[in-house]
């Protein structure tokens, strides 16, 4: 079989390079640009993200990322968020008081962390679902985060009577033990996928997601 | 849970090359920084930094390479300083696969740098980074401690508490404290350095300079610090990062 053709959505934002090596490393045949066609024909695409909210969105919207997003979903064809990539996909950020409108793939906010020592920066353990296939494999690894800002509740809470697979939700703590701030580390919900911390900075663990990640395409 | 601490090997290049000789056994070329930094990410390194000293434009240019090189081989963050003057610098180290870029001596000079970079690309790429020192005499801070410049040769008469809490409120995402008095001695960290800064901010802070024996390292982190870095211990062979981390576990602490 050919190897997936992943697009890294090239928008200003974020340390594409990386993420495109990351890819290549683990098999998969990478392009970095923000064409409509290519990106929404690719097998995957990645939504990298640093910085503010409010950049990432207005470079994103710049180049009709939320429109490439919604085509690729609308036909099952998946995404993977990085980071901010993550928080974008929720409704709403939170940034000094500046409210953002998000992509809104989630209902939910994004809001400064609390804790002792903010940006939560470094490794960090993950609780996985069972049933993840992101984390198949490594589910005690740590991962490196950098952010300030995370969603704190996931509120589309399945229902006992969905025939549908409800959204998994990965949780990381930031702080301290004795008050830890409890956050989304990551989203498998269908074709959409997201993690707040960077897998293609987070070692043989973070390649082994990436990894995880393209056999489901 | 949390993050656990973060053990960073601190790489010198000069023109694309090594300049503190490298003591890895099997190693191809002991001043290959490409080479280093893959070593040191297998050894369990969490993050790295190369501090680029070279004095040219062109040597400069070489570090681009190496920066670039590295990020394509070597998937954990890496932090790059040293001569990092204008926007324009991080923008370029970013570009090259820099995760992270370290401003020092042009920050002193002229603050407003710190919050235009946080502005362009946020907190979270931002280091700020500080040679202190005890005050010679002469000069007198409120602290005790005064900023230094070009490698610790230059006072400057700057409080560090003072200029870490103004880093902080300027935008800064992260402090390296480098002591000039520890540097090189191996004796241990300035801990009463390192309380003092922690006293005061809220951004991570990465205590540099005196490492020499594993335990040196567990007192850092009780004084305050959420990240140690070190040179020369790790390069010439005396102490490995697992042994760190080893004594760093046993100590109860948070480590990879």
């Amino acid at each position: 079989m050919a190897s997936p053709l992943i697009c890294v959505l090239d928008y200003g934002f974020g340390n594409v390079r990386s993420a495109v090596r990351a890819v290549e490393e683990v098999g998969g045949t990478a392009v970095l640009t923000a064409d409509q066609a290519t990106a929404e024909g690719a097998d995957g695409l990645i939504v990298p993200g640093v910085g503010a909210y409010a950049a990432v969105m207005e470079g994103l919207l710049a180049v009709y990322g939320d429109r490439i997003i919604e085509h690729r979903l609308a036909g099952g064809r998946a995404v993977l968020g990085v980071c901010v990539g993550l928080q974008v996909m929720f409704e709403k950020g939170i940034e000094h008081d500046i409210e953002t409108t998000g992509l809104g793939q989630w209902p939910g906010t994004v809001e400064k962390l609390d804790a002792p020592v903010v940006p939560n920066m470094g490794w960090a353990r993950v609780e996985a679902p069972e049933e993840s296939r992101l984390f198949k494999g490594i589910e005690g690894e740590r991962f490196y985060f950098v952010h300030s800002f995370a969603a704190k509740e996931f509120p589309l809470a399945p229902q006992a009577t969905n025939r549908i697979a409800p959204p998994l939700v990965t949780w990381s703590e930031a702080g301290t033990d004795e008050r830890p701030d409890r956050f989304v580390a990551a989203v498998e919900n269908g074709p959409l996928s997201a993690t707040q911390f960077h897998p293609e900075k987070s070692g043989d663990a973070g390649l082994r997601l990436l990894r995880n990640w393209l056999a489901t395409l | 849970m949390g993050v656990a601490i973060r053990v960073i090997p601190c790489l010198d290049v000069d023109a694309g090359r090594v300049v503190k000789g490298v003591n890895f056994e099997n190693l191809r070329d002991a001043g290959d920084p490409v080479e280093l930094a893959r070593r040191y990410g297998e050894a369990g390194a969490d993050e790295l930094t190369f501090l680029d000293v070279s004095a040219s434009a062109a040597g400069r240019e070489t570090t681009y390479e190496v920066v670039r090189k590295t990020a394509e081989q070597v998937f954990i963050p890496l932090t790059v300083g040293g001569g990092v003057r204008a926007v324009e610098d991080v923008d370029r180290l970013l570009r090259e696969g820099a995760d992270k870029v370290g401003v020092n001596t042009a920050a002193i000079s002229r603050p407003d740098l710190i919050s235009e970079i946080a502005e362009r690309f946020g907190s979270q790429v931002l280091v700020l980074s500080l040679d202190a020192r005890r005050c010679r005499e002469g000069t007198e801070t409120s602290s005790g401690y005064e900023v230094t410049t070009h490698g610790g040769r230059k006072g400057t008469g700057i409080d560090v508490i003072e200029w870490a809490e103004r880093g902080q409120v300027l935008g800064a995402g992260e402090i390296l404290l480098n002591s000039m008095d520890a540097d090189g001695t191996t004796s241990g960290f300035d801990l009463a350095m390192i309380r003092d800064v922690r006293a005061v901010v809220s951004i991570p802070l990465i205590a540099s300079g005196g490492a020499g024996t594993t335990g040196h390292f567990v007192e850092a982190v009780r004084a305050g610090a959420d990240a140690v870095l070190a040179a020369s211990v790790f390069h010439f062979g005396a102490l490995r990062i697992d042994e760190v981390k080893k004594a760093m576990r046993e100590a109860g602490l948070s480590v990879r």
